[in-house]
């Protein structure tokens, strides 16, 4: 059960730097793009440890998300929801797929969840159409693979 | 491939099935929404979430501060002086216009005496810095260091010290988010100071872009004219400054002319804002006589102009209201 408490922890770690990573100010090229980092580590900890990351967990990830950056509680909170679900039921999956593989699914899930955002963004009233917004399913897909990396090794490490 | 580092998920028994969950955490989501979109149930909630995020905020903010702070401490002499001796000077100018300032504001006060209509422009303000944390980089808004705990409430016009800056959409404990003039879901009455043609500016999601969709194209509107908050909306007083006509093209086919506008306040460069508390509400002007006004004041538009922009800088008011029916409402006490 020690294992389950160390991970817990690593969990919940990454979940604050993330957290702060998503109100951190970047310089203004790079601003538009910034990965969505914590919708990553909440896939990556539904594939690794589903017992600890399960959908609620998600879902106030999404929240603190919607507080830190949000129009309206709940918009955020839905999307991570809806990813993590898919993220769950097709866990076993994912988990064994090759990289390259696995890198495209995230790309589908972070789309999806851009579009959840951006749709619930038009119902709201407040749509923001550039195609900038886009932006971040990019760079989050090609952070997935380092990510995936690190943490892996972190994870073996000190398991 | 990711490593497991905990348990799978089970494949039978325990545990409530994934379906349920999202559908149950789904309700609520969509739940939330309604009341925080529909309705101010949420509120004091978002508050005191605002307030959890905080120590966020702190962490986030403290390389930024700890390098103001080394970087004043450390500030040359030289350059300290320099500031000095330039604040001085503005501090001077200042004062000329304020000399200026207390006379008119006394013809005004007089003035408005005389017709009857409430005081206008006067109020307690406050200083919020702008944080260093990222709100959201397609919208415009920012946040502020002051909270529901320094009264700061919905809606609160913000300014700075060049023009309106925008105002608050969401109150936390501590902190509160607000929203630039020039955020593409932002509108504020605005009149041409000149005068007094009301119109609305609507932010066009560019900092130094307002643009003004609803000016015919008979209107009698130039570029370099002042426009100044009306305050029809009640939430902004009358007789601010917004922003500067920049761009006006009229098409004859078109029934509208398309104006642009840039806005007075530095959107971009500002680090401290002013809060807000006006004394009274605004005055409310029915919206009269719109499509006359434009065809009386066509005849001399090229005098007007000359004379007109100078003055209003340091008035605050705009200089000529419509004539029409005043409402009811502002029999209350002069004050200022």
């Amino acid at each position: 059960m020690s294992d389950g408490r160390i991970s817990r922890l690593r969990v919940t770690f990454t979940v604050i730097l993330a957290i702060i990573f998503a109100v951190l100010p970047l310089p203004e090229p790079i601003n538009a793009a910034r990965p969505d980092l914590l919708l990553l580590l909440v896939i990556y900890w539904s594939l690794s440890a589903p017992r600890i990351s399960g959908l609620l967990f998600a879902w106030l990830c999404g929240l603190s998300i919607d507080v830190l950056k949000g129009i309206i509680l709940g918009q955020h909170a839905l999307a991570f929801l809806v990813v993590a679900y898919f993220t769950h039921k097709f866990q076993l999956r994912i988990r064994i797929f090759p990289l390259s593989q696995q890198t495209l699914t995230v790309f589908a899930f972070l789309a999806l969840y851009q579009f959840i955002v951006f749709w619930l963004d038009g119902i709201i009233g407040q749509p923001v159409t550039t195609w900038m917004r886009w932006l971040p399913v990019i760079s989050g897909a090609i952070l997935w693979p380092i990510l995936v990396a690190g943490l892996d090794t972190w994870n073996r490490r000190n398991r | 491939m990711v490593t497991l580092s905990s348990d799978s998920r089970n494949i039978i028994g325990r545990g409530p099935p994934l379906g349920a969950g999202l559908f149950f955490l789904g309700l609520v989501s969509v739940g939330i929404m309604m009341l925080d979109h529909r309705s101010n149930y949420l509120e004091t909630v978002r508050e005191w979430l605002g307030a959890a995020a905080s120590p966020v905020y702190t962490v986030v903010q403290a390389p930024g501060q700890a390098w103001d702070w080394l970087t004043s401490s450390f500030a040359d002499r030289d350059r300290l002086r320099t500031e000095n001796a330039e604040l001085s000077e503005q501090l001077r100018e200042a004062r000329v216009k304020l000399l200026q300032f207390d006379s008119l504001r006394e013809e005004n006060v007089r003035l408005r005496a005389v017709r009857e209509a409430s005081a206008g422009v006067g109020g307690r303000t406050m200083i919020a810095e702008i944080m260093r944390v990222d709100v959201d980089p397609f919208r415009h808004r920012v946040r502020i260091n002051k909270g529901a705990d320094d009264g700061v409430f919905k809606n609160q016009p913000v300014l700075d010290a060049f023009g309106i800056v925008g105002q608050v959409v969401q109150v936390d404990k501590y902190s509160s988010t607000i929203i630039l003039i020039s955020d593409s879901g932002h509108a504020i009455p605005v009149q041409v100071n000149r005068n007094g043609i009301r119109t609305i500016a609507v932010g066009a999601g560019d900092l130094n872009k307002l643009s003004l969709p609803y000016m015919t194209v008979e209107s009698d509107v130039k570029p370099d004219d002042l426009l100044v908050s009306s305050g029809l909306d009640g939430i902004f007083p009358a007789g601010y400054p917004v922003a500067r006509v920049s761009k006006v093209e009229r098409n004859p086919a078109d029934t509208f002319a398309l104006v642009e506008a840039r806005p007075l306040a530095q959107l971009d460069r500002d680090r401290e804002v002013l809060l807000l508390w006006a004394d009274t509400p605004a005055p409310v002007e029915p919206p009269a006589d719109e499509p006359a006004r434009p065809a009386a004041s066509e005849s001399k538009p090229a005098a007007e102009t000359a004379t007109a922009t100078p003055a209003q800088a340091t008035s605050g008011q705009p200089p000529s209201a419509p004539p029409a029916a005043r409402p009811q409402s502002q029999s209350q006490p002069l004050q200022d």
